[in-house]
C-alpha cells in the first residue's frame, strides 16, 4: 500500500514537473499579452524532436542536446511572436483560436514532413539508466533527474520572478498593463522576452517528458487538452497556480492509471470542471 | 407620507477595507429632479450600481415603490420600472439608432424573447421608437450605426434607451461627461424635456447643469450623506464648500 | 407611395428581416445539381449535413457569441444515438434523426445549464472538456458505440418504408437536403426574431442588455441547446446515410473543421456556412486523398492567412466590395 502510495507520488511528480515546465509560459503569456495561444504545445513538440534528433541521429550527448532542445524552441517562437501573434493581442477571443488552431494543423504536417509520422523513440543516457538507490528504495534514475531538474528549474524560475528586475516587470504588465507600460516598462520588448522564455522552458519540458508524452506529429493537438487544463485550473499570469495544478493533474492521472486504468481521464475532466466552476478565474488567478 | 418612488435604508457596501456605501438613507420622490453630488471617489456611481443591481450591497435594502427590490438581480429591477444610463456609452455601437431602442422597448413589452416572428413585424414598436428619437432629435440618425454619430449624440441615444424602458425611475450617471461644455446644451434641454411623472436621479459634476435642472440635490462624501436639501441651501452650505476645497463651481 | 422620412425609415427598418428573394438560390442549385452532377450525390449528401452542423456552430458562435471547441459533443451524440438505434434493431430513420437530435439537445441544455455560467477561456476550456470528456465515454463503452473500431452493423430502413438508401446516394441527397432546409428556416427564423435581434445585442454589449431588462443567460441557454439539436441531427444524418460512426465524430478535429469552415465562409452572417463547407468539402476531397500532409499544412495556412487578412470570410469581402 504505502509502496503504491510513493510509487504514485514518485511518478505522478515527474509527470507534474513535466506539465508544468511546458505550462507555466503559457499562463504567464496568456494572462500578460490576453492571447489565447492553443498551439502552445508545439514548442514543446519541436524541444522533443530538436533533442531526440540530435541524439539518436547526431549522437549528440545528452547534456547538449537537451539545452540545444530549449534554446531552439526560444528561437523559432520569436519570429512567430513578432510577425503574427503580436497583431491579435488583447483581440478577439475567436480570431485567436482560429488563428493558433490553424497553427496547430500546420505543425502536424511539417513535423510530419520533416520528421515522419512515427514517434520518436528517447534512449536516456547511460548516466541516467537503471535505478538510484535511496535506501529504503530504488527509484528509476531518469525520472528522479527530471524531478531534481524540474526542481531547480521551478526554483529559479520563482526566484527570478521575485529577485529580478526583469521579473518585476513581468509580474508588474500582468497586473496592470497601462500603468506598466506608462511607467516606461518596454512592454513590447518585455512581451517577446516573456513569450521566447515560456516557449524556451516548453521546448525543456517537452525535450525533458519525451518518455511520458511522446513526441509524434499530433502531439500539439493531443495534449492540448492537458496544457489548457494546467493553466485554466491554476490561474492566468500566475506561476504558482500552474504548479499546483500540474501537481493534482499529475498525481491524479499516474495515480487513476494505476489504480482505476480508465476511469483517469473522466475523473481530471470532472474535477477540472468542478474546479473551474467554483473559480472560473483559476485557484491563482486574478478574479 | 407617501411612497417615495426609490428609497434606500442603510444601504452600505464595501470591498475588504475599503467601503464606497456606509448605511446611506436616501429618498427619491415621485416626478423629483433630484441630483447627486460630490467629489471623485465619493461613491456615486458605486451608489447606482448598488441600486441597479449591479453590485450586491453588504447591508440595507433598497425598496422601489414600496417593493423591496434588495434581492431581484439587475433585469429584474428593470421590468420593475428602473432604468440608467451609463456614464462612459454603453450601447449597441454597430447596430442602428433605431435598432438600439428597439431592443429596449421590445424587453418592456416583454416580446423580445419571442423566437417564432420576425422581428420586423412589430411595426408599433418601430414607430414608438421612431417617435421617441424624433423628440431627442436624432431622428435624422435612425438608420446610421451608432459608432457613425458625435459623442455628443451618442449620449443622447443612452437617454434614449433608457426612455424606450418607460422607466418610473431614471438614474442618469454623468449625462453629459465627456461633452465639450458647448454642446452639453442639447442634453440639458432634453433632460428638461423628460415627462414629469418620472422620477430623476442625475449623478453630475458640472455644477451649473446640477443648478439649472435640479430641484434637490443630495452630497455624498465618501460613500456617506453629507447633507441634503434645496440648491440654494448646498450653495450657501460651508461644510460642502470645503468637501470640495473651496473650489469654485464650475 | 411612402414620401416621408418617417415612413420611410421605419418601412426601411422592418423590411430588414423579410425573406429575399436570393435566398431561394442555394436550393434552386442543390435541386439542379440532382439533376447535373448524379456522380456526386454521396458528396452532395455529406455537404449538406455538414452545412447544417457549421450551421448550428455559427448559431452559437456567431450569434450567441460564446467560443467554443466542442459542438462535435453534439454532432457526436446525435450520431452516436441514431447509430446505436440502427444497429440494435430500430432502423427507421425519421425517428432515429428525431431522437438523436433530441439526445444532442439535452447533452447541450444540461453542459450548457452547467458551463454558461462562465466566460472567457475557462468557458473555452469547459467546451473542450465536455468533448473530451465525452469522446472518452464513447472510447470506453465499446460495448455499445464499437470504441476504436467505430459502430459496425448499422441498418437503416428506408424512409417511409419506400425509400431505400442506395449506393448512387439518390435518396441519401434528398433526404439531406430536406433535413438541411427544415434546420436552415430553424435557424432563419430565429435569427431573424426578436430573440436572434437581442442574442446579437448581447454580442455588441452584454452589461447593456443586461440594463434593458434582458435575461441575457437565459437566452444563450436556448439558442446552445437549439444549436446542439441541429448539430445533433447532421450526426445522425452522416451516420445513417454512411452507416458508420466513429470515434472522429466527437474529436476536437471535428470541431475544429467546423470552425474553418465557418470562417472561410464568414461567422455571423447565417450563410457563411454555405459558401465555406462546399468550398472545403470538395477541396477535400480532391486534395486530402492526394496528399494528406499537404492537405492539412495547406489547411492550416489557409487558417491563418483567412483570419489575417480576411477575418470575415467570403461573405465578409463581398461585403467589403458592396461597399
Amino acid at each position: 500500500m504505502i509502496e503504491a502510495i510513493v510509487s504514485i507520488g514518485f511518478h505522478g511528480l515527474a509527470f507534474a514537473m513535466v506539465l508544468y515546465l511546458i505550462s507555466v509560459g503559457l499562463s504567464v503569456t496568456m494572462g500578460l499579452m490576453g492571447f489565447v495561444n492553443l498551439a502552445h504545445g508545439v514548442f514543446a513538440m519541436l524541444g522533443g524532436y530538436v533533442m531526440t534528433r540530435l541524439m539518436n541521429r547526431y549522437g549528440v550527448p545528452f547534456a547538449l542536446a537537451l539545452p540545444a532542445a530549449a534554446i531552439a524552441s526560444a528561437l523559432a517562437s520569436i519570429p512567430l511572436e513578432r510577425v503574427l501573434y503580436r497583431r491579435f493581442y488583447g483581440g478577439e477571443e475567436l480570431d485567436q483560436v482560429l488563428l493558433t488552431m490553424g497553427l496547430i494543423f500546420m505543425s502536424v504536417a511539417g513535423a510530419t514532413y520533416v520528421w515522419g509520422p512515427l514517434t520518436q523513440h528517447m534512449e536516456p543516457p547511460a548516466w541516467l539508466s537503471g535505478q538510484v538507490d535511496l535506501g529504503f528504495r530504488s527509484f528509476p534514475a531518469y525520472r528522479s533527474f527530471l524531478i531534481v531538474c524540474g526542481a531547480v528549474l521551478v526554483t529559479g524560475l520563482w526566484l527570478g520572478l521575485e529577485r529580478t528586475r526583469f521579473g518585476a516587470q513581468i509580474r508588474a504588465a500582468v497586473d496592470n498593463l497601462r500603468m506598466a507600460q506608462s511607467v516606461g516598462i518596454n512592454t513590447s520588448r518585455l512581451f517577446m522576452l516573456t513569450f521566447a522564455l515560456g516557449s524556451g522552458l516548453a521546448g525543456l519540458g517537452g525535450a525533458l517528458g519525451a518518455d511520458l508524452l511522446a513526441i509524434s506529429p499530433s502531439y500539439a493537438m493531443q495534449y492540448l487538452v492537458y496544457f489548457i487544463i494546467v493553466v485554466a485550473v491554476g490561474g492566468l499570469g500566475s506561476i504558482r497556480g500552474p504548479f499546483v495544478a500540474a501537481l493534482l493533474i499529475g498525481v491524479a492521472d499516474t495515480g487513476f492509471k494505476y489504480l482505476l486504468p480508465g476511469l483517469g481521464a473522466f475523473f481530471i475532466y470532472a474535477l477540472t470542471m468542478v474546479l473551474l466552476l467554483w473559480r472560473p478565474q483559476g485557484l491563482f488567478g486574478r478574479a | 407620507m407617501t411612497e417615495a418612488a426609490l428609497e434606500t435604508r442603510g444601504l452600505s457596501k464595501s470591498f475588504g477595507a475599503l467601503s464606497v456605501a456606509n448605511g446611506i438613507d436616501f429618498r427619491l420622490e415621485k416626478g423629483a429632479r433630484h441630483a447627486l453630488i460630490g467629489p471623485n471617489g465619493a461613491g456615486k456611481t458605486s451608489f447606482v450600481n448598488l441600486v441597479t443591481g449591479v453590485l450586491r450591497p453588504s447591508g440595507g435594502t433598497i425598496h422601489l415603490d414600496g417593493a423591496d427590490i434588495t434581492d431581484l438581480a439587475q433585469s429584474a429591477r428593470v421590468k420593475c420600472g428602473l432604468a440608467r444610463t451609463f456614464q462612459i456609452n454603453a450601447l449597441f455601437r454597430r447596430l442602428c439608432v433605431l435598432e438600439n431602442v428597439t431592443l429596449a422597448i421590445a424587453e418592456r413589452e416583454g416580446v423580445a424573447g419571442v423566437l417564432l416572428r420576425p422581428a420586423g413585424c412589430y411595426r408599433a414598436i418601430i414607430e414608438e421608437a421612431y417617435d421617441l428619437l424624433e423628440t431627442l432629435g436624432l431622428a435624422d440618425h435612425a438608420l446610421q450605426p451608432v459608432n457613425a454619430l458625435a459623442y455628443g449624440r451618442q449620449r443622447l441615444v443612452e437617454i434614449a434607451v433608457a426612455l424606450g424602458l418607460a422607466p418610473k425611475v431614471l438614474l442618469l450617471d454623468e449625462p453629459a461627461a465627456g461633452i465639450p461644455s458647448g454642446e452639453s446644451g442639447i442634453v440639458v434641454s432634453v433632460i428638461e424635456r423628460l415627462p414629469a411623472d418620472i422620477a430623476m436621479l442625475i449623478i453630475e459634476h458640472d455644477m451649473d447643469l446640477v443648478f439649472r435642472l435640479a430641484t434637490t440635490i443630495t452630497v455624498l462624501v465618501q460613500g456617506s450623506v453629507l447633507v441634503e436639501g434645496p440648491p440654494e441651501a448646498i450653495a450657501g452650505d460651508r461644510r460642502v464648500r470645503e468637501v470640495y476645497l473651496g473650489e469654485r463651481a464650475r | 407611395m411612402a414620401s416621408d422620412p418617417r415612413s420611410a425609415a421605419i418601412d426601411a427598418f422592418a423590411r430588414r428581416h423579410r425573406y429575399h428573394r436570393l435566398e431561394a438560390v442555394p436550393w434552386l442549385i442543390a435541386v439542379a445539381l440532382y439533376f447535373a452532377l448524379p456522380g456526386y450525390l454521396p458528396l452532395g449528401a455529406q455537404i449538406f449535413a455538414t452545412i447544417l452542423f457549421v450551421l448550428s456552430a455559427d448559431l452559437v458562435l456567431g450569434y450567441a457569441g460564446i467560443v467554443t471547441l466542442g459542438q462535435a459533443a453534439f454532432f457526436g451524440t446525435g450520431a452516436y444515438a441514431a447509430g446505436i438505434l440502427a444497429a440494435n434493431g430500430w432502423g427507421e430513420p425519421l425517428s432515429g434523426l428525431l431522437f438523436a437530435s433530441a439526445m444532442a439537445a439535452v447533452v447541450g441544455f444540461l453542459s450548457g445549464l452547467i458551463i454558461l455560467r462562465t466566460s472567457g477561456l475557462a468557458l473555452l476550456m469547459q467546451t473542450l472538456v465536455v468533448a473530451t470528456t465525452l469522446y472518452e465515454a464513447a472510447n470506453k463503452a465499446s460495448f455499445l458505440t464499437g470504441g476504436d473500431d467505430g459502430l459496425q452493423g448499422m441498418e437503416v430502413w428506408p424512409i417511409f418504408g419506400l425509400f431505400r438508401f442506395d449506393m448512387f446516394g439518390r435518396v441519401a441527397y434528398v433526404y439531406c437536403l430536406v433535413v438541411l432546409f427544415l434546420g436552415w428556416l430553424v435557424a432563419r427564423q430565429l435569427v431573424h426574431s426578436p430573440f436572434g435581434r437581442s442574442l446579437t445585442g448581447a454580442r455588441e454589449n452584454t452589461g447593456r442588455m443586461h440594463a434593458i431588462g434582458a435575461p441575457v443567460a437565459f437566452r444563450r441557454l436556448i439558442v446552445y441547446t437549439i444549436s446542439a439539436a441541429l448539430a445533433g441531427a447532421s450526426g445522425a444524418l452522416i451516420a445513417q446515410t454512411t452507416s458508420f460512426v466513429g470515434l472522429t465524430s466527437l474529436s476536437l478535429e471535428r470541431s475544429g473543421n467546423a470552425l474553418i469552415m465557418l470562417i472561410i465562409g464568414g461567422v455571423g452572417r447565417l450563410y457563411g456556412a454555405f459558401i465555406g463547407v462546399p468550398l472545403f468539402m470538395v477541396a477535400q476531397d480532391r486534395f486530402s486523398e492526394v496528399d494528406p500532409v499537404y492537405w492539412y499544412f495547406w489547411l492550416g495556412l489557409l487558417m491563418v492567412v483567412v483570419v489575417v487578412f480576411a477575418r470575415g470570410g467570403v461573405l465578409g469581402l463581398f461585403e467589403r466590395f458592396w461597399r
